[in-house]
């Protein structure tokens, strides 16, 4: 039950981009296609699990015991950057079709705040290990769902005649803020 | 001439948020009030300034490969600093910005800034070069934190000037990418 709490809230309620406003640059970098977006999705699922999890490790036995909490910024983006260097590395020996299918979105992750967001909010949130795993994989999916749904109303407003002055980002932006207004009429359900 | 062109570049023309698109996830996620956008503003620019010196300083002396590894661990020690002091001294502040802090880290226009102009200019036009783009961050945040608290509470700086409550939906997420999109709208039209 619990778990399905952590679900809802991190997909619909507080999704990770809309009412958190974490992960940004790659909402509108990379939500131009569809398929972009997904790919985006999977490797942002991929690198912000084993991020979580091994963050919550060094913070349990290594920063916490030994006092040294105030390092936790430097530790943590150190730890997701070369996280992210070693994902890269193996996935090109071990799956090459998926290194092609992400390749460009891999050396993106580490400036992708969601990432060290999620970090941060499960030792914040004093998430247990396998709810802390659960809680950034929800926020994963809630991140992939707001990015598809931009894209998907981005390929309809290439049709469209907008105004001059808001051609490019002013539309998107305003076009997310609909976006989260729909996703603010999930407030309240858990 | 030439370094007033530097400092000013960031104002308008190569504003980081209006005009470049970077460091959105504060821009939007702090800006409820105009006071805020500051705090943030003013936190980001001590840690582009100091990151800028530092990295202008180091730039002959870190091989080319490490480069970014090391840009990132200089900002996140800044950001710690930044992180602690406001904690001790602005705790009210600190309780609002919250997560935003630690996350100055992954700005991608501090990080821009070190790597596109730090790494390869003098110590001086670096300083010159962080204090105008962190000023124009500044000048976007508390431009996006006044527009939307004056539409969302009638209120500028904590100082209301309706009595009555204002469109609420600016306070709250939506308004936010609305609002800047607005923004972008008029400095697009300006640049014209």
């Amino acid at each position: 039950m619990e778990y399905i709490v952590i679900v809802l809230s991190a997909i619909l309620v507080n999704n990770i981009v809309l009412a958190q406003f974490l992960g940004l640059c790659p909402f509108f970098g990379v939500s131009n296609k569809i398929s972009t977006a997904a790919g985006m999705g999977g490797a942002v699922l991929f690198v912000m699990t084993v991020a979580a999890i091994v963050t919550y490790l060094i913070s349990h036995y290594i920063l916490v015991p030994l006092d040294l909490i105030y390092l936790r910024t430097v530790t943590y983006i150190l730890v997701i950057s070369s996280l992210v260097q070693m994902v890269e590395i193996i996935l090109k020996k071990v799956s090459p079709p998926l290194y092609q299918a992400l390749g460009i979105f891999l050396p993106l992750m580490t400036t992708n705040c969601a990432i060290l967001g999620v970090a941060i909010l499960v030792i914040q949130q004093e998430h247990t290990l396998m709810s802390g795993v659960v809680f950034a994989i929800a926020h994963s999916i809630g991140f992939t769902l707001a990015l598809v749904l931009l894209s998907g109303m981005r390929e309809q407003l290439d049709l469209l005649n907008v105004p001059k002055s808001m051609k490019g980002n002013p539309i998107i932006l305003v076009a997310a803020g609909l976006l989260a207004m729909a996703f603010m009429g999930f407030a309240g359900i858990v | 001439m030439d370094q007033a062109r530097n400092f000013t570049k960031g104002f308008i023309r190569e504003n980081p948020v209006f005009a470049l698109m970077l460091g959105l996830c504060p821009a939007l996620g702090t800006t409820t009030s105009a006071y805020n956008g500051m705090g943030m503003g003013l936190a980001t620019m001590f840690v582009v300034i100091m990151s800028n010196i530092v990295v202008s300083l180091i730039k002959n002396f870190v091989p080319n490969k490490v480069r970014i590894p090391s840009y990132i661990v200089i900002i996140a020690s800044f950001v710690t600093i930044v992180d602690l002091g406001m904690a001790g001294y602005l705790p009210a502040l600190h309780e609002q910005l919250g997560l935003f802090i630690p996350l100055i880290v992954v700005n991608c226009f501090v990080l821009g800034r070190a790597e596109a102009f730090a790494s390869k200019n003098t110590l001086g036009s670096s300083i010159i070069d962080g204090a105008g783009m962190g000023l124009g961050f500044t000048l976007a945040l508390t431009m996006l934190g006044a527009s939307r608290e004056i539409l969302g509470s009638y209120a500028l700086f904590g100082v209301q000037f309706i009595q009555e409550d204002g469109m609420l939906v600016f306070i709250l997420a939506p308004g936010a990418f609305i609002a800047l999109g607005y923004l972008i709208a008029m400095t697009n039209k300006l640049n014209k």
